[in-house]
């Protein structure tokens, strides 16, 4: 009674694929923590980064977690091509239904919450106050705070492969399947109990980022000034803190409905199971613009950047950001057509889905139009904007076919869907993320990543993807439904072999990816970033030295034009002089605090508490949160300065690194 | 600290007044950590309105149970608003108060307040308790279901609200009237009078729609 629902049968004994994957796991986090442990790395890390208020190293942290959590949600989808290419005709795969329904649950929810969103977060956390020009963002320790309950989140999910199970139910976790009645274990909790854990973190990061970009700019930085990251940054914050919040109330509908025997989604008592449909994607759309968003951002910054032009149309790049930060609540109903709303709603829905091409497709014009005439260096990052506009474009060709009522009544929930989605979230977000990856890469540690293993890396998303996906249109057209654990038909045999080598290839990309780090780090003495300016960039992320110091500008940049950077670079190379050295001053910083770190455990406590049952753990958890809480708040000290001789020391020899390669620079024009 | 002891340009210190378009440099702490504050409650209110959805879409789907004008009581909830609104109005006094640094009263209309609000919490509950006995409970049908959820998370609000005013109190009184003291209490009364405007929304829609013959 003292455990709830916990016992010995939580541990999946009878699978041995999850139990042999949990022993893996297990020793392999195990091995990495006494490693770091007889390195005496510990300190350091507890130190340097758990505690840290540091919106570069929590940035960095955010994309550690979205990588590593990659590596889990990647094994989830191999594991199912793999298994779809055996379940064909005689044979029968090598996944029982239970654990392939598992998979392919877990495959989306890591996927979308725990790799693009931690993604597309670090990246705003590391570049946005860097491209601003301030010293970090508005709540330094909130943000410390919502990655570690986002962490919190991950770990949960994590928690299920050893003790019990995940949830059976896709992703979204539909009723009336997620209910008790059907989905009795704990596979469902665990879903909804990380998601509101990692959530109450992204709402923070929302009030957070938002505050930060309306609220904390350099002097001179007017709106029509911010970089397109920052734009689509705030465009994508504000849709999380009005998208989030009723994600928040539908997995809570559903928690109330499944714990304390509510009715709102059920089959009896009056529930309505499509209730959960609108609600659920009344968050969901938002959600994919607020991963799509921050990506057009960094394309936008690449394509700038090695063109070396200005983005072409900046200012309707902003309105095409601000159009469909808004038409992603216009939109929600295009995901059930065929819930049977009548002719005239699925129409206007229908409509409006497609009106959404117009906003996405001036930028993709604005992009194509910032490369013509430019001098473009295709280093990576440059890769990733090519392949980008490719596969984008048909991803979003598809979807237009897909918001055409009747044409979805027919490919709903099919493979065709399957591969429209990934071809938008691959081609969209992820070749972002790794093209964010390489160009910011030098910012965060000093020296570029290897660019032969970088192209590499490109050749095998770009293929992989192609493989993995172009076959599931096809099967999506013959017939073929998604989320299949065995195959009928064995004439498909043959594309689905071709997916699962899509998957390998990609698959490749990633062992590339570790390969590339590794290597990158051994030979970093011939890629130092000496300057701060690897790319001859044109935002203020690259007027600072890299790594930035803690408190990235010794003084606050004075912005005069809408490429703040480029603008200072120029004048400075044609009179061969800085600008005046101004006069320093002390800065104070926000100072380090366990408090993040101390929430997320008592958060996590909680959670695990309550999705195994065990009430007084819960209660015990609630309070530990709450002391944490006061004890913070009673604090004085919050701050700490960074006296002006440190400033100016490091201010001059960063002036004088820049005088150095301005002469250069000079001597070359 | 104050601004005028660290003219220093921090990340968080001194800092613009400008209530503008912000493009004077960052804000002051006084006006960033409101803004924030302003943000959630922001967020606050869209969870309240897909509750509202919520209720709004089931508030006839009673299986053949109680429909809202058999189980409210138009008085008890007039009782109840009354208390409510008033503790907004000595929350405002208290916030008066405090910007004249006047520590006894401060506390004294903190704790009027937190009574108030304990009394509007008192009466839901033992509206919610009635209900429950007469059969009527959230199990019962998907409109109670929505009606517990709905008033249930505006009562949880108000709960953290006299959580938050306790501790408030408890600061004020061994910190005393501290910039960030102040700040704490301006994002209190944001939050009170938040949980009042959500209040007469719940009133308008929930119990004077409901109890309509």
């Amino acid at each position: 009674m003292m455990l709830g629902k916990l016992s010995w049968d939580a541990i999946p004994f009878h699978e041995p694929i999850a139990l042999a994957t949990s022993l893996v796991v297990i020793l392999a986090v195990g091995g990495i923590a006494i490693w770091v442990w007889r390195k005496g790395w510990w300190p350091y890390l507890w130190n340097e980064y758990v505690k840290s208020t540091d919106h570069k190293k929590i940035g960095i942290m955010y994309i550690v977690l979205g990588l590593v959590m990659l590596v889990r949600g990647f094994a989830d989808g191999i594991m199912m091509r793999a298994h779809q290419s055996l379940a064909v005709g005689a044979g029968q795969g090598y996944l029982p239904p239970e654990h392939y329904n598992q998979i392919f649950s877990a495959h989306g929810t890591i996927m979308i919450f725990f790799v693009a969103m931690p993604l597309v977060i670090g990246f705003m956390n590391f570049v946005v106050p860097l491209q601003l020009g301030v010293r970090d963002v508005a709540f330094p320790t909130m943000n410390n705070v919502s990655f570690w309950l986002t962490a919190s989140g991950a770990l949960l999910v994590n928690v299920s492969l050893f003790l019990g199970e995940f949830a059976r139910t896709g992703w979204l976790g539909f009723p009336p399947l997620s209910e008790k009645e059907f989905s009795p274990g704990v596979g469902v909790d665990y879903y909804l109990v990380a998601l509101q854990i990692s959530g109450v973190g992204t709402v923070l990061t929302a009030v957070n980022f938002v505050t930060t970009i309306l609220k904390t700019r350099a002097p001179g930085m007017s709106y029509m000034r911010m970089p397109v990251f920052c734009w689509t940054s705030l465009a994508s914050n504000l849709l999380i803190l009005a998208a989030f919040p009723v994600l928040t109330v539908t997995l809570a509908l559903l928690m109330l409905d499944r714990y304390l025997g509510f009715h709102f989604f059920t089959n009896d008592g009056g529930g309505n199971s499509m209730l959960y449909m609108n609600l659920i994607w009344i968050w969901g759309h938002p959600e994919v613009y607020i991963l799509v968003l921050p990506a057009f951002g960094i394309y936008s910054e690449v394509v700038s950047t090695f063109s070396g032009k200005p983005l072409f149309g900046y200012r309707s790049m902003v309105f095409a950001t601000l159009a469909i930060c808004i038409l992603s609540f216009m939109v929600w109903l295009h995901h059930f057509f065929t819930m049977g709303a009548g002719a005239d709603i699925n129409a206007v829905f229908g409509i409006l889905s497609m009106v959404i091409g117009i906003p996405t497709g001036v930028k993709i014009y604005n992009w194509l139009f910032t490369m013509y005439g430019g001098r473009v260096r295709f280093n990576v990052p440059m890769y990733y904007a090519l392949g980008f506009m490719l596969t984008f474009v048909v991803g979003g060709l598809t979807g237009v076919l897909l918001a055409i009522p009747p044409v979805d009544f027919v490919v709903h929930n099919s493979l065709f869907l399957v591969a429209h989605f990934h071809q938008v979230i691959i081609g969209g977000v992820v070749f972002a993320l790794m093209a964010g990856y390489t160009y910011w890469f030098p910012k965060a540690f000093g020296f570029t990543l290897d660019e032969r293993l970088g192209k590499a890396i490109f050749w095998c998303w770009f293929i992989g993807f192609h493989l993995a996906f172009m076959p599931l249109y096809v099967l999506g057209l013959w017939g073929g439904t998604r989320r299949m654990q065995h195959i009928s038909d064995p004439t498909w045999q043959p594309l689905l072999n071709v997916a699962l080598l899509g998957a390998v290839v990609i698959g490749l990309g990633i062992v590339l990816t570790v390969v590339q780090l590794l290597y990158s780090i051994k030979t970093r003495d011939q890629r130092l970033d000496v300057t701060g300016d690897p790319w001859d960039g044109r935002t203020l992320e690259w007027l600072t030295l890299s790594p930035p110091p803690h408190y990235n500008f010794a003084v606050l940049p004075d912005v005069h034009g809408e490429e703040a950077y480029w603008l200072r670079k120029q004048t400075a190379i044609k009179e061969d002089k800085l600008i005046d050295e101004p006069d320093y001053q002390p800065i104070e910083m926000p100072i380090d605090t366990p408090t993040g770190v101390i929430c997320a455990f008592f958060a996590s406590v909680c959670g695990f508490a309550v999705i195994w049952h065990i009430w007084w753990l819960a209660i015990l958890g609630l309070i530990g949160a709450f002391a944490v809480f006061v004890w913070y708040a009673w604090q004085d000290e919050h701050e700490h300065v960074i006296p002006v001789g440190e400033v100016r020391d490091n201010a001059r020899e960063r002036r004088r690194i820049r005088m150095d390669n301005l002469h250069k620079l000079s001597q070359s024009t | 600290m104050s601004s005028a002891e660290a003219p220093a340009i921090g990340l968080t210190h001194g800092g613009s007044e400008d209530t503008g378009l912000g493009h004077r440099g960052p804000e002051s702490k006084s006006i960033v950590v409101p803004y924030g504050f302003w943000l959630f409650v922001l967020s606050d209110m869209v969870l309240f309105s897909a509750l509202f959805a919520t209720y709004a879409s089931l508030a006839h789907a009673t299986d053949g149970g109680p429909a809202s004008n058999e189980l409210f009581d138009r008085n008890l909830v007039a009782i109840e608003t009354m208390a409510l609104l008033l503790s907004s109005f000595t929350c405002g006094l208290a916030m008066i108060v405090a910007k004249r640094g006047n520590m006894i009263w401060t506390l004294g209309w903190l704790l009027v307040t937190g009574l108030l609000g304990a009394v509007f919490l008192g009466i839901e509950l033992y509206e919610f308790a009635k209900m429950v006995g007469e059969g009527a409970g959230p199990q019962r049908s998907a409109f109670l279901s929505s009606f517990f959820t709905l008033v249930g998370c505006h009562g949880a609000h108000v709960t953290a609200g006299l959580l938050w005013i306790g501790t408030m109190m408890a600061q004020i009184w061994t910190k005393g009237f501290r910039e960030h003291i102040m700040r704490r209490l301006l994002c209190l009364s944001v939050f009170w009078h938040a949980l009042d405007i959500i209040w007469v929304a719940i009133f308008t829609i929930v119990y004077l729609i409901g109890t309509l013959p």
